[in-house]
């Protein structure tokens, strides 16, 4: 079964807006379509029937009465199980947080309800977003709906599953080494991970601190535009949170790529399969007919970034998890000792993935290893940062595949950790310098599976990064 | 090669309050030592007198104004709490008694 066509989210939410549809049955039909078809797909963990329904007839109200319902009003949305919902289970698809409801709500979760859309449910991660298949979850894979015999990439693949399978339009995960990109491309469908500090992570559960970061999933470049400028902005819940002006992002998206530089970077593409390089420099010829000067570049120190991220991102999460400890939230298994209790809880609380990362993080800072391991990694991340500042002194965009092959066999990489960490190859140096880059569908691989290919842009310049997307996405392979 | 020995994955294990079955030692110590050995081509690398980069935001002690504010409530706190007595997180005990 190929996966229904979904309407975008500015057509919804100009029907709801202007009355010639009600959020009530745009909502209805969304839970509709998860009540049919996701117990094959799996990308949601619960849907939120009631509050959605509840808040929809409220915003019928609104509109009916003349008031401004927002311009995402009456659009589905399906939000990753690390961002906290008040009263409602947020699990980061862990045993650990099976039963929590956080007593507080993220920032974006409450600017998306500003903005009039609508959470219809809570979607399937790896366990606090560490992994690349989301087989990492506590409870279950969640599988692509291009095929149920791959895996959707991860860790969002519940938030890609969900738009590509046409269960709501749009959707919001978190990327720290590619977690929205490499699961968009697997998925066919846009993600992008915006400039470190543009979304507010109050009220993410955190994994990696100075990588983490939300941003949107849509079938349209325009839609994924719509939901970040929704959700982005200053946030003074959020020390990181940049206080630079959300620039718009809508207006000036069909500005065109004529005169654009564009950098087809060789370590973004020369590792890839050869059919997903292929579909790379189509998409710079693509650029190239639409007036953008294209040329090749090479900028070598990215390929340390995988080794760096590696030590970086369990350093810091072996810190961030040390808060589970069976104490304020979450499981406990109880024992005679509080330091037993911690132990017993921990052990049956983490998956195996999850104890890898906490197990090589601690290593890397312990005594004797920190300057080997975590302070070079912290110097290449410096290297990764300058390579970046001096490509974009020539370019003003860079271009390369988003993963390095279509979607994989369920199964395929769950025994080998290393072969699972180099799905992110090509991701994860945006998260290390804090810059944007969105994946956007381009075609299919030999298999017949969708290709992504990604746009990289400087820090705070996703206006320049989204319209060379829009010109991909109008140009892309049919 | 990084050298990491089944006891230093034990000794990492409970630092970080994790128990391993001697299975598990054996498979993580084979799984974090391919990570480390991947690692290796940064360890390689001469970066002396280049800066560490802990964050992409150059941001030091960002501040808002002393003022008071609500907190989170604090039933709604103790009611996601494992136990809880007399509003406070309660614990099994931290300190053996003195033999």
């Amino acid at each position: 079964m190929s996966p229904a066509p979904t309407p975008s989210a500015l057509g919804l939410a100009a029907a709801v807006r202007s009355g010639e549809r009600t959020a009530r049955s745009v909502v209805e039909q969304s839970l509709g379509r998860i009540a049919e078809g996701d117990g094959e797909v799996h990308a949601f963990l619960r849907t939120l029937e009631d509050a959605a329904l509840a808040q929809a007839d409220q915003l019928d109200r609104a509109v009916r009465t003349g008031g401004d319902p927002g311009p995402l009003a009456g659009v589905p949305v399906a939000l990753k199980d690390n961002l906290c919902t008040t009263g409602e289970l947020t699990t980061c698809g862990s045993r650990i947080l099976e039963g929590w409801r956080p007593p507080y709500e993220a920032t974006v979760v409450r600017r998306l309800r500003d903005a009039g859309a609508i959470v219809v449910g809570k979607t399937n991660m790896d366990e606090f977003a560490m992994g690349s298949s989301t087989e990492n979850s506590y409870f279950g894979p969640t599988r692509n709906p291009h095929d149920r015999t791959r895996v959707p990439g991860g860790s969002s693949g519940g938030s890609a599953a969900a738009v590509a399978a046409g269960f709501v339009p749009l959707a919001l995960g978190s990327d720290t080494g590619g977690s929205i990109r490499q699961p968009a491309a697997l998925c066919g469908v846009v993600g992008m991970k915006p400039t470190y500090g543009v979304v507010s992570r109050y009220g993410l559960v955190a994994f990696a601190s100075s990588l983490d970061q939300i941003g949107p999933f849509a079938t349209t470049v325009a839609d994924a535009a719509a939901l970040l400028e929704a959700i982005g902005g200053h946030d003074p819940h959020d020390t990181t949170s940049s206080e630079a002006l959300m620039p718009p992002l809508l207006a000036g998206l069909d500005a065109g790529v004529a005169g654009l530089r564009v950098g087809v970077c060789a370590e973004l593409v020369d590792d890839t399969a050869p059919d997903v390089a292929a579909r790379v420099r189509q998409a710079a010829e693509v650029l190239s007919a639409h007036g953008a000067s294209v040329e090749e570049v090479s900028v070598p120190e990215l390929r340390f970034g995988l080794s760096a991220y590696y030590i970086i991102a369990p350093a810091e999460a072996s810190s961030n998890l040390a808060r589970y400890d069976g104490v304020r939230y979450g499981l406990r298994v109880d024992a005679d000792t509080v330091t037993a209790m911690n132990t017993a809880t921990r052990t049956a609380g983490f998956g195996a993935e999850v104890k890898r990362r906490i197990m090589l993080g601690t290593y890397a800072l312990s005594a004797g290893y920190y300057d080997a391991y975590y302070g070079q990694a912290l110097r290449v991340r410096t290297l990764v940062s300058q390579a970046f500042g001096r490509a974009y002194e020539r370019f003003d965009v860079l271009l390369g595949a988003t993963a390095p092959t279509t979607a994989f066999a369920l199964g395929a990489k769950t025994g080998d950790p290393m072969a699972m960490y180099l799905s992110d190859v090509c991701t994860i140096p945006s998260n290390l310098s804090g810059h944007p880059a969105i994946s956007v569908p381009f075609g299919t691989g030999d298999d017949g599976l969708p290709v992504g290919v990604q746009v990289l842009g400087p820090a705070l310049q996703e206006p320049r990064v989204l319209r060379a997307a829009a010109v991909l996405e109008a140009g892309a392979p049919r | 090669m990084s050298g990491l020995s089944r006891d230093d994955v034990a000794h990492v294990a409970r630092l970080a309050r994790l128990a391993l079955t001697e299975e598990e030692l054996d498979q993580f110590t084979v799984q974090l030592a391919s990570v480390l050995d991947h690692a290796s081509d940064i360890e390689a690398l001469d970066l002396l007198g280049v800066e560490p980069m802990a964050h992409p935001l150059e941001i030091a002690n960002v501040l808002r104004p002393d003022e008071p504010h609500p907190s989170l409530d604090r039933a709604a706190v103790l009611a996601a709490a494992p136990a809880v007595q007399d509003d406070r997180f309660r614990v099994p005990r931290i300190a053996s008694n003195p033999a």
